[in-house]
Parts: structure tokens; sequence; C-alpha cells
């Protein structure tokens, strides 16, 4: 960008070069004030056109009775006093909070589990966490198609053998009393490999040295990892924590696929109504003021797990 | 607790420091049970592909009667040119590489010039610049799905790559996690070459982008992967069948054929085939590159 070239000595490298006149000196300068911004344009006007600005219209929409086109008008609260009554949205804020509650400790409990096995010297150590990983890597989507058909009550390989053993799956992922369990089941599967990289990133910060030394100690494995790792990646622990919420909250794609909601709506999310509401429905209005209250809920839960954590963060 | 406790085990060599033999032995045995235990759980999390291959060479009639084998009781290739067939698949396949692989490419250079950006300049707004995109990390991308629908649709490119590709051209996840990379590089070599009269861009192409490889491949193949994969943003954005990508056009088949199992698991692995291969030439850098550098 600046086309002057100066070579001063390693004595005055924080001075500007003395042969500049003022004039030019002052011209580069306030160029230079330009560059940090060149490096944020291509971004900031992709995030401001298509996240920030989507984000206010949202909200205004939020206010209105808009369908997907044609004329709409503002309607003050409405669309969120009619939530309350709505029964299809407390159904779907009632199976979100439950596919959170156990998707995201479970997920997250296991991946610390598969993480710190793993971060020992094993045999095929990598092969195992490749595996592991393998889900996350493939369209949730397509392989849900796959997981849906392994738990269809005629021709589902997992019922069959489940059945075969003594267990009754009733009507398998048709089976209103089953089908959520199915489905943060295979949530659970889908991420547990995204954290426990995450977890093994985390454990690579524990300085070797305390392993050691309470090895030395005579520390159980179990004690090591109360007093060790546990403490040392409360940070690494945070940022998953946070992430699995968000990602529970969020979850569509399999759920979509497996159940579509159903049976009876037993499957029916916030992001599955929020798109049945929006493009099924045409209701965009009441669409957005559902994702707000979804972003009410998951920016509070966020800003909570931050606070919990950072109150005892350890800092090394 | 390292204070308090005395520190030898009289039966240790002080010359070869280390466990004593007891441990090492017990060690041994849980090591044999932890790989078992890991070779059970890696067989139940591959078997949803184990029975996808087995369903895509099986006739419907064999899934159906045999429901509880994965080995077919005869082997057909007729799926895969039954779903070549009535899908069209080459050209979703096209839709999914031009979508996927110029969002990647644009994302990483974007993502990595505005994390250069917040790492390494003082300039006014930047911490209101990094606030707002960390707040955007957090909400999710559904608030905003039905304002830019009507947003294309008003510009006109609903089933347009133009369409689905730019929105997706910078993320904050990128951002953040190309900011906390430079944070942790060293100055001097941006500054010998400012010394030496280098423009910024080029400090930036020449100097900063090699060095960050290592992050830029991590987050390069978290887009491939993200965009690839991803349902509801084709699935929103294109109405046409010639436009849509691969995972769309499959979730939708399966909507319209819902019994056709073998069918629909021949397009699947053809679908899921270009990752698995990528993912399985670069397995060994990306999960232990991401375990070891990227994600601190």
């Amino acid at each position: 960008m600046t086309t002057i070239h100066a070579r001063p000595h390693e004595s005055d490298r924080k001075q500007p070069p003395p042969e500049l006149s003022g004039r030019v000196r002052h011209r580069r300068r306030s160029r230079r004030h330009l560059v940090p911004y060149y490096f944020l344009a291509p971004s900031l006007v992709v995030i401001g056109f298509f996240v920030l600005w989507p984000m206010v219209r949202s909200l205004f929409l939020s206010f209105t009775d808009s369908s997907i086109i044609g004329d709409f008008d503002f309607i003050g609260i409405e669309n969120y006093v009619r939530l309350f009554s709505d029964p299809a949205f407390g159904n779907a804020l009632v199976n979100t909070l439950i596919y959170v509650a156990f998707a995201t400790p479970i997920s997250v409990a296991l991946a610390l589990v598969l993480a710190v096995l793993l971060n020992r010297a094993l045999p095929a150590r990598t092969f195992f966490r490749a595996v592991i990983f393998f889900p996350f890597v493939i369209s949730f989507s397509i392989i849900a198609i796959a997981w849906a058909f392994m738990l269809d009550p005629q021709v589902g390989i997992i019922n069959y053998w489940l059945n075969s053993i003594g267990v009754r799956t009733g009507n398998g992922i048709g089976d209103p009393q089953w089908a959520m369990v199915y489905v943060i089941a295979v949530g659970i599967w889908r991420n547990v490999g995204f954290f426990m990289v995450m977890f093994l990133a985390g454990l690579q910060t524990v300085p070797r040295e305390l392993y050691e030394a309470s090895s030395i100690d005579g520390a159980t494995p179990f004690q090591q990892f109360r007093s060790v790792t546990w403490p040392l990646i409360s940070n690494t622990t945070m940022f998953v924590v946070v992430i699995a919420s968000i990602f529970s909250f969020q979850a569509f794609d399999h759920i979509y696929v497996m159940t579509n909601g159903g049976p009876f709506f037993k499957t029916e999310t916030l992001v599955m109504l929020i798109y049945r509401a929006g493009f099924e429905n045409f209701q965009m209005g009441y669409a957005s003021a559902m994702s707000w209250v979804l972003v009410l809920i998951v920016l509070s839960l966020s800003l909570i797990q931050t606070w919990y954590f950072n109150r005892k963060a350890v800092t090394y | 607790m390292a204070t308090t406790m005395p520190a030898a085990n009289p039966s240790l060599d002080p010359t070869r420091p280390g466990r004593a033999p007891r441990p090492r032995r017990n060690g041994r045995v849980r090591t044999v049970l932890i790989v078992i235990a890991l070779a059970i759980v890696s067989v139940l999390i591959m078997l949803p592909f184990i029975w996808m291959v087995s369903a895509s060479l099986r006739t419907q009639g064999d899934i159906i009667s045999n429901p509880e084998s994965l080995w077919p009781s005869e082997f057909t290739w007729s799926n895969f040119t039954e779903i070549w067939n009535r899908v069209p698949l080459a050209r979703q396949f096209l839709n999914t590489v031009i979508f996927a692989g110029v969002v990647t490419v644009l994302s990483v250079l974007f993502d990595s010039a505005a994390g250069y950006a917040l790492a390494r300049f003082d300039f006014p707004g930047r911490n209101i610049i990094f606030i707002v995109i960390i707040v955007t990390l957090m909400l999710p991308f559904q608030v905003t799905l039905v304002p830019i629908y009507q947003q294309l649709s008003d510009l006109g490119w609903i089933n347009t790559y133009q369409g689905l590709i730019l929105p997706r051209a910078a993320d904050a996840f990128g951002i953040f996690f190309m900011r906390q990379f430079f944070l942790g590089l060293p100055k001097d070599l941006e500054d010998a070459a400012r010394i030496d009269g280098a423009s910024e861009l080029r400090i930036w192409w020449r100097i900063m982008m090699p060095l960050a490889a290592p992050a830029i491949l991590t987050i390069g193949l978290f887009n491939l992967l993200a965009n690839w994969n991803d349902l509801l943003w084709p699935l929103v954005l294109t109405t046409s069948t010639d436009m849509q990508t691969l995972a769309a056009g499959l979730a939708l088949f399966k909507g319209q054929h819902v019994t056709e199992y073998g069918v629909l698991m021949a397009g699947s692995i053809i679908a899921l085939a270009p990752m698995v291969v990528a993912f399985v030439i670069v397995q060994r850098r990306f999960v232990e590159g991401i375990a070891t550098t990227g994600m601190k």
C-alpha cells in the first residue's frame, strides 16, 4: 500500500524515517489508518447485509402479520401474545427443553470420557479418534435417512435385534414414546466426536509434569482426573458446553428427516415449528416472533453458562 | 497433593525414572480393556454406514424379507443405476461442488483477512466489531432465515448460485477462529517486512497467510464439510430440482418415495463418498491437527 521505501537502522525502528517530510509522513499515516478497514470490509459487508440487517428485519417482522408475499400490517406484540396461548408453541418448547436437557450433558460427558481415554498412549489411537469423529464429517441429513430405516418398525435392523433379545421397541421411530429417545440418541451419536476433538485440544494444554508428579505421588487415574485434568480444562469445558447447548437448541436436520416432528408432534422442536410456520404455512411474522423467543432462551442460557464457568475459572 | 506425599517409592531404581513394575502390569490390563471397549464403540458408531452400504447392494424384497441381516442374499447394482435415472444427480453433484467449493474459498479469504485485522491492528471501533461478531456467533441462524429469504427473493436470487453462496462468504466462527490464531503468532516478521517497505496487503498475503496454513486448513475443512452437508439452507433457497444440492435433493426424494430403501441408500452413498474420501485422506492431519493446534 505505501510506496515509499525507507530502510532505517535498527536503532530507530520505532521512529519515522528521518528523510520523510512532514506532509508525506502525515499522508502515509492516515492511509495506514484505513488498512484494517480494508481487511475487514468484505466480511463486514457480508455479515452486515446477510446477518445483521436480516436480524433487524426479523425483529421488525415479528411485530407484523407478514406472510411471504403481499402487504402486511403492524400488529404490535400480538404475535408474542399469541405464542403464550398456542399449544403448538408450548409443545415445541417442552420438546426442545427435553432434547437440550438430555442431548447436551450426555454428549459432553461422553466426549470428555472418550477424550481422556484417547489422550493416553493406546494402540490404534488415531484410528479410534477418526472413527468417533467420522459421523461429524458426513451429511447429517443423509445419514439420518439410514437411521430412520434402521429404526423402522417393519424393516429396521435395530428394532429386530432389540426385539430378538427381548427388548420391546413398540412401533420403532413411529412410536410416540420412543421417537424422542431415538432422535436424542442419534443427535448424540453425531456430535460426540466433534466435542471429543475439542476436549483433546484442551487436554494438550495441561502440562505433562503435573501428571508425572501426581503419579509418582501415587494418585489413581481418577484422582488425577479430578485434581489435575478437570480444573485445568475448565475453559475448554465451558466452550464445549456452550457450543453443545447451541447445537442442541438448533437441532434440525436429523429430526426433519427421521420424524418430521412426528409422531403426533412428539419430536417437534422450536426450530422445526419455526420452519413449518414460516416456510410451510407462510406466517413470516409469527415465525419471526418464535425465532426471537428462541434467541432470548439461547442467549440467556449461554450467558448463564459463561458466568457460571467464569466464576470458577482457573487461570494458569 | 504433590507437596504432602513422600516423593519416592523405595523399590524404584533411581537411575531409571518411571513407574514401579506393578502399576505397569495393571496399566497393561487396563489398556487392553479400554481398547476392547473402544473397538465395540467403533463398530456401533459405524453401524449406519455398514447398513447403508449393505442396503444399497440389496433388492427391495431382500431388505424387507430379511431385516435382521447385514449381508445381501444376492448382490445387485440396480439401485445405483435407478437413482441415477430418477434424480438429476450429476447436476446436483455439480451444484454441491460449486456451492461448497466457492463458499469455502471465499470464506477462508474473508475470514482470515478480518481475523488478521482484529488481531494485529489497533483502530477505532475494533472492540465493537469484535463484540458484534461474537454475538452473531451465539444467535441461531434460523432467526435470520425468514428475512434472508425475503431479501434474496427481492433480489431475484432464489434458485441462483450467488444466492446460495454470497450470504455464506464470511462467518463469525471463522473470523473468531482466525483472530485467535493470529494473536498467537510472533510480530517480528511483519515488523521486519513493514520496515522493508512491503505493503500491508503483501505482508498479509505473503507472510501471514503461509504462517497460518494449519488454521486455514482447519477452517477450510470445517466450511467445506458444513456447506457440503447442509440441509436447511439449500432447502429454503432452492425450489427447482436442478438447483438443489445433494443433501436437499435426497431429503426431498425420501419424502416422495418413502419405501425405496436400496435406491435411496445408493444415492446417499454417491452423495457422501466425496467427503468420506476427503476425510480418509486427511483424517490423520485433520483430527490430530485440530486436537493439537487449532482449537485452543
